[in-house]
C-alpha cells in the first residue's frame, strides 16, 4: 500500500456516557486506528463493544446520551469532534455517509425517496437539484433498482424492504463521499438476500473509489468485503491486521475464541453420531399431513394458509432441525406442535397418541410432556418475577411439587443450565442476554418434557453466547434423553447438533432426513441455495458464490405462498416450465428417511450438480430448456 | 382512505344518536314523573293528570323520544320550564355570544400554541423549553377558575386595566366588545393553550427521535430543515389531532369562564337551567355542546387519518 | 467436528464469555422538586385526617366577638388577624378552619371517587382485554358512549336531572373517569396478553385467573399507579368545578371549590380587601393538584434523554 494521506484517523478515541444520576461510564476507552484510500476497515465485535459508537465517531456524532471525552477522529485530516456545528454538518453527507442497520426505519415516511436521496447534495450545493437527480438516477441504476426514472417519485412504503436498503445505498453515495460508514447493513437480511445486497455493496465500493468503515459481529461477512479488521471487544481493540491474517492467524485470546465460535460451513459428517439409546417404538412427537394458518377463512380453512400437508416425526431422544428463510413456516409449525395455533387439518401425535388440536383441550400431562421455549428471552419471562418463581413454576404446576423439595429442584436445574446459585431470587432485568436464555431453557426443561420445542433459541444471541447455549443443549439432550425440534434459519447451527433435518419452504416440506444425507447430494434445489449462500470465512468466497447459478436464480427471488405447483419454481434454476407451476412435486425416496419433493427425478438432480457451477450461457440454456423439454413429453 | 373517512363519519353520526338517547334517558325517564316533581305532591291527580297531557307525558317512551328528538331537528326546542318562554329564544340571544368568544379564543390560542409547542421543542432542556414546559404544567394541573380569578384579582382589581364583568348590550363595535371580554378570553386563550403546547411539543420531539431524523442529521441537513420539514410533516397531523381535541375542551371551559365572568352566553345559561332544574333548557343546551364536542372529535379523527403518507398515497 | 470448532488450549474459555449486559437495578429518585411536591401532598392528606380536630374553629361557626368579646360591626371579609389567621369569609366564618374542614369533604370525596372509577374501570378494562370477542366489543362501545359527552356536560346534565349530593358526586365522577380508566387498563392488558411470557404461561395450561392475577396484573400496576395520581387530579378539577359552579357540594358543608364561588365577591375588594377570601382555598387546590402533577411527571421524567438534544 502507497504511502498515502488516510481517509480517517482515529487516535486514541474516548467516548463516554453521562447518566444524571451516576458517574459516567467510558464506552470507548482509547481507540486507534486507520481508513486507507480505497480501503474497507471492518469493526467487528459482538454487542457492548461499541463499534457502533466508534464507526459514528467519523461522522462527529454520538448517539444521545454519549459524549466524546478525548483523543481525535481525523476525516481528511480534520479533527470531526472539534470542528464547530456549521462545518460538521457541511461535511456529514459530503465527505462521509452513513448507512444504517434498519433502511425501512431511515426514510421517512412522509417525503418521497427522491427528494431524501438528493436532498443532502442539493442543500450543500454540490449540484442542482436536476444534477442530483440525474446522478441519482444513475446510481438506482448501477444498483439494478427497478424503474429507476420513476422510482424516486414514490413514497418508501411503496417500495420493498430490499429495494429500500438498495436505495439507502444510492442516499449514502449521491455525494461521492470519501467514506462510507455502513453499520451492520446486512444483519436483518436472509442469507439469500444477504448475498445479493452484499454483492451490490461490493460492486459500488470499487466502482466509486470510496472507503468504507463496516460495522459487523458477522466474521463470514468481513471475510468477503473487508481489507482490514479491527477486533473490539468492551470499547478496546483486541487485535487488529490484515483480514487473511486475522482470519487466518488470530493472535489475541479474544479474536480466537471468536473464531472458534463460528460455526463450521455445513457439510455432511460434522454432526454428533446419532444416538440410539433413548430410541423408542413410536416417535416421540410426530405431525400427520397437518395444514395450519392464521385467520377464519370459508368452510372452516384458515384465511392464510401457512403450512400444508407436513409430515414430521420426532424419535425420542434425537434432535430434528427446521431449517427456511423467514416466512417459511417454521415457528408456525412449532405452534401447531405445542397446539397455540390448532391445525386445520390433520393431526399431531405424541407418544403414537393423538394429540387434540388446541391447547386449551389437551390434558395437563399432555401439556407437561410438550414445552415450547420462546426465542426472546427478554419477552419470554415475566419481568415482575423472580428466576425461582419462573424454574419453579412448571414443578408446581404440573407435578405438585411446593416449598423445600421445589426449591432443591429448582437449584437443582440451575445447576445444569450452568446458572449460579445466588440468581435465585433475581429478576430477569438483571441478568445478561445468554442467562435470560438459559433460565428460559431451563423453564422448558423444568417441565420434565419429552419434547422441548426451541423457536430460533440462539438466532438474538451473540455469537460465542450463541455457541455457548448449542453446547448446553448438546450436554442435556445426551444427559435427559429428551427429543428437541430446534428451528432456525441457521444451516450451519443446524447442521452441527442435528440428527435430522427439515427444510421448510414456504410452507411445505421440500427435503427432510438424516442430517448427513440432506447435506450431501442429492440436494432439493432449495436446500442447495441455501447451503450455497451461507458465507464461508474466506476470503473471495462472495465472488465464487455470484458466480453459481443457483445464487444467480436463487437470490432474486422471495419467499412467495403459492396455491399450486411447487412453490420455489420463481427461483428453481432447474424449473420445468408447465410442468413445475402447475403440478405439485411427487416425493422422491432417496435413501432410508430421507425424501426430496422435487418434478426431477433424483439422478437429474444429482448429474446437475455435476457440471461446472456457473450462470448458464445462451448455449447451455437452450440445452437445459431441450431437455425440459424432454422431462414434459415424458 | 375515504372509506375509511366516510366510517368515521357514520361513527360520529352513531355517536350523536346514542348521545341524544342518553340526555333523554338521563333526564326524562330515570328522575322520574317531571308532572309530579313540577307540581310537588300536594297536586290533585286531575291536575296531574292534565299536565302530563300537556307535557306529553302520558305517551309511550319511544314515542316521546322521537316527538323529542323530531322537535329539536326542526329547531323547535320547546318551552322553558321556568319562564315559560321558547327555548329557541333563549338560545338565540345567546348563542352567538359564545360563538363570538369561542371564536377569537381559537384564532389566538392555535397559532401561539403550534409556535410556542414547535420553540421548546427545537430547544429542549433549555431554559426557553423548561419555562414553557413548567408554566404549562402548572396551568394545566390548576382549575380554570383559578386562572380567572388571578386575571380578575390583578388586571381587573389591582390594575384596572379591563373590566372585571363582561357585559354586552349589544351595540359595542367590534374592537370595543374584544375589549370587554378580555379577561374572559384571555383565560380561555391560556387554559386552552397550556395543553395544546405541551401535546405539541410531545408529538415533535416523538418525531424527532425517530431514525429518519437520526439519519437527515447525518446527512448534513440544516436543523432549520429537519424540524421545518421532515419533524414537521410527519407531526402535522398529531397536531391537527391536538387542536381538534382541545377546540372539544373549549367546551367544558366555556362553562366555569361564562359563570365567573357572568357572560351571556350558552354555558351560563346551561348552568343557570341546571340550578333551576330546567329540563328542557338543559336538554336542548346539553345536545348543543353534546353535538359539537362529538363533531371536533370526529374532525381530529379524519385529520389523522387523512394526514397519514400510507394511508393518502397507498401502494 | 472440524478443528475450528475446537478451543484452542491456550485460551482461557473463562474470559470474554459474555459481556455484562445487565444493567444495576434502577431505584426511584426523586428531584428535589420532585421532593417538595411529596411533602406538600403529605401535608394535605395529614390535614385532611386530623383537620377538623385542630382547627380553630367549626366550620359553620359564625366569628360575631372580638378576642375581647365585643361584638364586631361587620365580620364579614375580615383581615388576617390573631383571631383568624387568614381572616373570614362573606359570613365572617374563619378562612383557615374552613379550609381545614374542607381539605377532609374535598380530598375525601375525590379520592373516593377515584378509587370507585379505578375498581370499575380495571375490572372491565383487564376483563375486555382477557376476553376479547364480543365482551371486548360491548364494554368498549359502552365507554365509547360515556366519553362522547365533555364530562362537565355529564356532570350539568345528571345534576339537572337528580340534584347534587355527596354520594351522587362520587358516583357521577367514579362513573366518568372509569371510562378513561377502563380504556388505559384495556390497552395495558392488550399489550401485556400478547406477550411471550403470557403465551408461555397459556402454553403451560394455566388458568385465566392464574394469568390475570400473575401475568397480567404485576406489570400493569406500576403504570396504573402513576396514572391514578393524575386521574386524581382530573377528578380534584371535576368535583372543584361542580362545586365553583354550585352544583356540588351544597352549604353549609365547607369544600373548596365552593368557599372560591361563594367568595368571589370578595376579591373586588383588592388584596387589601377580601381577596384572600376566594384566593386562599383556590391556592390550596392549585397547591395540591401542581404537587401530584409534578410527581407523576417526575416519575415518568427517568427516562433516557432525547435525540433532538444532538442536533446542532
Amino acid at each position: 500500500m502507497s504511502k498515502k494521506q488516510p481517509i480517517f484517523e482515529c487516535r486514541d478515541l474516548k467516548i463516554e456516557a453521562r447518566p444524571w444520576d451516576a458517574p459516567p461510564i467510558p464506552i470507548v476507552k482509547g481507540v486507534s486506528f486507520d481508513v486507507n484510500p480505497g480501503e474497507v476497515v471492518a469493526l467487528i465485535g459482538e454487542s457492548g463493544s461499541g463499534k457502533t459508537t466508534i464507526s459514528l465517531a467519523s461522522l462527529g456524532y454520538t448517539k444521545p446520551g454519549l459524549h466524546f471525552s478525548g483523543g481525535e477522529a481525523l476525516l481528511l485530516g480534520k479533527d470531526m469532534i472539534t470542528i464547530d456545528a456549521e462545518e460538521k454538518r457541511l461535511r456529514r453527507g459530503e465527505h462521509v455517509a452513513y448507512l444504517a442497520q434498519s433502511a425501512a426505519a431511515t426514510f421517512n415516511p412522509a417525503l418521497k425517496i427522491g427528494e431524501q436521496v438528493t436532498e443532502s447534495a442539493v442543500l450543500h450545493g454540490e449540484m442542482s437539484q436536476e444534477a442530483a437527480n440525474i446522478r441519482a438516477e444513475e446510481l438506482y441504476n448501477a444498483l439494478e433498482l427497478p424503474d429507476p426514472d420513476r422510482i424516486g417519485g414514490r413514497y418508501p412504503h411503496q417500495v420493498s424492504g430490499g429495494q429500500l436498503q438498495r436505495l439507502m445505498a444510492a442516499m449514502a453515495l449521491v455525494e461521492k463521499p470519501s467514506l462510507l460508514v455502513l453499520d451492520e447493513p446486512t444483519t436483518a437480511l436472509d442469507v439469500t438476500t444477504q448475498i445479493e445486497v452484499l454483492k451490490a455493496f461490493k460492486k459500488v465500493i470499487e466502482e466509486e473509489g470510496s472507503a468504507a468503515i463496516y460495522v459487523t459481529h458477522d466474521l463470514a461477512v468481513v471475510a468477503q468485503i473487508a481489507d482490514h479488521i479491527v477486533v473490539l471487544y468492551s470499547g478496546e481493540v483486541m487485535e487488529q491486521g490484515p483480514v487473511e491474517e486475522i482470519i487466518n492467524r488470530p493472535k489475541h485470546a479474544y479474536t480466537k475464541r471468536l473464531m472458534a465460535a463460528v460455526r463450521p460451513s455445513p457439510e455432511a459428517g460434522q454432526g454428533i453420531a446419532t444416538s440410539k439409546e433413548h430410541m423408542r417404538d413410536v416417535p416421540a412427537l410426530q405431525v400427520k399431513n397437518v395444514s395450519a394458518g392464521y385467520g377464519r377463512g370459508a368452510n372452516g380453512q384458515p384465511a392464510v394458509k401457512v403450512l400444508r400437508d407436513i409430515n414430521v416425526s420426532v424419535e425420542r431422544g434425537h434432535v430434528v432441525g427446521v431449517i427456511g428463510e423467514s416466512g417459511c413456516g417454521k415457528s408456525t409449525l412449532a405452534r401447531v406442535m405445542a397446539g397455540l395455533l390448532p391445525a386445520s387439518e390433520g393431526e399431531v401425535l405424541l407418544d403414537g397418541n393423538v394429540l387434540k388440536p388446541a391447547l386449551q383441550d389437551r390434558a395437563r400431562d399432555e401439556l407437561q410432556l410438550v414445552q415450547f421455549v420462546f426465542q426472546m428471552a427478554d419477552t419470554a419471562l415475566n419481568p415482575r418475577q423472580t428466576i425461582g418463581d419462573i424454574i419453579g413454576r412448571p414443578l408446581t404446576f404440573y407435578q405438585g411439587i411446593t416449598g423445600r423439595e421445589r426449591r432443591e429442584k429448582v437449584l437443582d436445574i440451575m445447576r445444569m443450565v450452568e446458572l449460579p446459585p445466588e440468581f435465585e431470587g433475581r429478576q430477569p432485568a438483571e441478568l445478561s442476554g445468554g442467562q435470560k436464555q438459559r433460565v428460559n431453557l431451563a423453564r422448558g426443561l423444568a417441565a420434565n418434557p419429552e419434547v422441548l420445542l426451541c423457536d430460533e433459541v440462539t438466532s438474538a444471541l451473540d455469537t460465542i453466547v450463541g455457541a455457548n447455549v448449542i453446547k448446553l443443549l448438546e450436554r442435556l439432550r445426551k444427559e435427559t434423553g429428551v427429543s428437541f425440534v430446534f428451528i432456525s434459519h441457521d444451516l450451519s447451527t443446524v447442521s452441527s447438533f442435528a440428527d435430522e433435518i427439515v427444510v421448510l419452504y414456504a410452507g411445505r416440506v421440500v427435503e427432510q432426513g438424516p442430517v448427513d444425507e440432506v447435506l450431501s447430494p442429492p440436494f432439493h434445489p432449495y436446500t442447495r441455495l441455501l447451503i450455497t449462500s451461507v458465507p464461508e470465512m474466506r476470503v473471495g468466497w462472495l465472488e465464487d458464490t455470484m458466480e453459481t447459478r443457483e445464487a444467480a436464480a436463487g437470490i432474486a427471488g422471495a419467499v412467495e405462498i403459492t396455491e399450486v405447483g411447487c412453490p420455489f419454481f420463481n427461483r428453481c434454476p432447474l424449473k420445468i416450465d408447465g410442468v413445475c407451476d402447475t403440478q405439485a412435486p411427487p416425493i422422491r425416496q432417496h435413501a432410508k428417511g430421507h425424501q426430496i419433493a422435487c418434478h426431477h427425478d433424483l439422478d437429474e438432480i444429482e448429474e446437475s450438480e455435476h457440471q461446472p457451477q456457473k450462470v448458464l450461457t445462451g448455449y447451455e440454456r437452450a440445452l437445459v430448456d431441450e431437455e425440459a423439454a424432454k422431462v414434459t413429453k415424458a | 382512505m375515504w372509506q375509511m373517512v366516510l366510517r368515521r363519519i357514520l361513527i360520529g353520526l352513531v355517536l350523536i344518536w346514542v348521545v341524544s338517547v342518553f340526555i333523554f334517558i338521563l333526564t326524562q325517564v330515570l328522575p322520574g314523573d317531571a308532572a309530579q316533581i313540577r307540581l310537588g305532591q300536594q297536586a290533585t291527580p286531575e291536575s296531574l293528570a292534565a299536565l302530563r297531557k300537556e307535557l306529553g307525558l302520558d305517551r309511550s317512551l319511544p314515542v316521546q323520544y322521537f316527538s323529542w328528538i323530531g322537535n329539536l331537528l326542526i329547531g323547535n326546542l320547546g318551552i322553558s320550564a321556568a319562564g315559560g318562554a321558547t327555548i329557541e329564544s333563549l338560545i338565540g340571544n345567546r348563542i352567538g355570544n359564545t360563538v363570538f368568544m369561542t371564536a377569537i379564543v381559537t384564532l389566538i390560542s392555535v397559532p401561539l400554541s403550534v409556535v410556542l409547542g414547535l420553540i421548546a421543542a427545537m430547544f429542549p432542556g433549555r431554559l426557553i423549553d423548561r419555562v414553557i414546559t413548567s408554566g404549562t404544567l402548572g396551568l394545566i394541573a390548576v382549575p380554570d377558575f383559578f386562572v380567572a380569578i388571578f386575571l380578575i384579582l390583578f388586571l381587573a382589581v389591582q390594575l384596572g386595566w379591563v373590566p372585571a364583568v363582561s357585559y354586552l348590550s349589544g351595540s359595542e363595535g367590534f374592537w370595543k366588545s374584544v375589549y370587554v371580554l378580555a379577561l374572559p378570553i384571555g383565560t380561555l386563550v391560556i387554559v386552552v393553550s397550556a395543553q395544546m403546547i405541551r401535546m405539541t411539543r410531545a408529538g415533535i420531539l416523538n418525531v424527532m427521535g425517530s431514525p429518519y431524523i437520526e439519519m437527515a442529521i447525518l446527512k448534513g441537513v440544516p436543523r432549520k430543515r429537519i424540524i421545518l420539514r421532515h419533524a414537521l410533516l410527519n407531526a402535522i397531523g398529531p397536531i391537527v389531532n391536538v387542536i381538534a381535541l382541545n377546540l372539544a375542551y373549549l367546551v367544558s371551559g366555556v362553562v366555569v369562564i361564562e359563570t365567573i365572568f357572568a357572560y351571556p352566553g350558552l354555558a351560563k345559561l346551561m348552568v343557570d337551567g341546571v340550578q333551576t332544574r330546567d329540563i328542557p333548557l338543559v336538554q336542548a343546551c346539553g345536545m348543543i355542546f353534546c353535538t359539537t364536542y362529538v363533531v371536533l372529535i370526529l374532525i381530529a379523527d379524519i385529520a389523522s387519518i387523512v394526514s397519514n403518507p400510507r394511508l393518502r398515497h397507498p401502494k | 467436528m472440524t478443528d475450528t470448532t475446537n478451543t484452542s488450549p491456550d485460551v482461557d474459555s473463562s474470559i470474554y464469555d459474555e459481556l455484562p449486559d445487565a444493567p444495576p437495578k434502577t431505584r426511584l429518585r426523586l428531584s428535589w422538586v420532585g421532593k417538595i411536591s411529596v411533602a406538600v401532598v403529605a401535608f394535605w392528606v395529614f390535614i385532611a385526617i386530623v383537620g377538623p380536630y385542630i382547627a380553630p374553629y367549626h366550620e359553620a361557626f359564625f366569628i360575631e366577638d372580638d378576642l375581647a368579646g365585643n361584638p364586631i360591626d361587620d365580620p364579614s371579609f375580615m383581615l388576617p388577624s390573631s383571631q383568624a389567621w387568614l381572616g373570614t369569609d362573606y359570613l365572617g366564618r374563619d378562612i383557615l378552619s374552613r379550609i381545614m374542614w374542607g381539605a377532609r369533604t374535598t380530598i375525601g370525596i375525590s379520592f373516593i371517587a377515584t378509587l370507585l372509577a379505578y375498581s370499575i374501570g380495571i375490572t372491565m378494562g383487564i376483563a375486555a382485554a382477557v376476553a376479547g370477542g364480543w365482551t371486548d366489543a360491548a364494554l368498549s362501545r359502552m365507554v365509547d358512549a360515556v366519553l362522547s359527552f365533555p364530562n362537565i356536560m355529564l356532570g350539568l346534565i345528571v345534576i339537572a336531572a337528580f340534584g347534587s349530593s355527596i354520594p351522587m358526586l362520587i358516583l357521577l365522577a367514579g362513573v366518568i373517569y372509569a371510562a378513561s380508566v377502563f380504556r388505559i387498563a384495556r390497552a395495558l392488558g392488550q399489550d401485556i396478553m400478547v406477550q411471550d411470557y403470557v403465551e408461555a404461561a397459556r402454553a403451560r395450561g394455566e388458568g385465566l385467573w392464574w394469568i390475570i392475577s400473575k401475568e397480567v396484573l404485576p406489570n400493569a400496576a406500576m403504570p396504573l399507579a402513576t396514572d391514578f395520581g393524575l386521574r386524581l387530579v382530573f377528578v380534584i378539577l371535576f368535583i372543584s368545578t361542580l362545586s365553583f359552579l354550585g352544583l356540588g357540594v351544597q352549604p353549609p358543608i365547607s369544600d373548596w371549590g365552593s368557599m372560591v364561588r361563594a367568595n368571589l365577591q370578595g376579591l373586588g375588594n383588592g388584596l387589601g380587601g377580601g381577596a384572600l377570601a376566594p384566593l386562599a382555598p383556590a391556592l390550596a387546590i392549585a397547591s395540591l393538584t401542581i404537587a401530584i402533577n409534578l410527581i407523576v411527571d417526575d416519575i415518568s421524567a427517568q427516562a433516557g434523554g432525547s435525540l433532538a438534544g444532538k442536533m446542532s
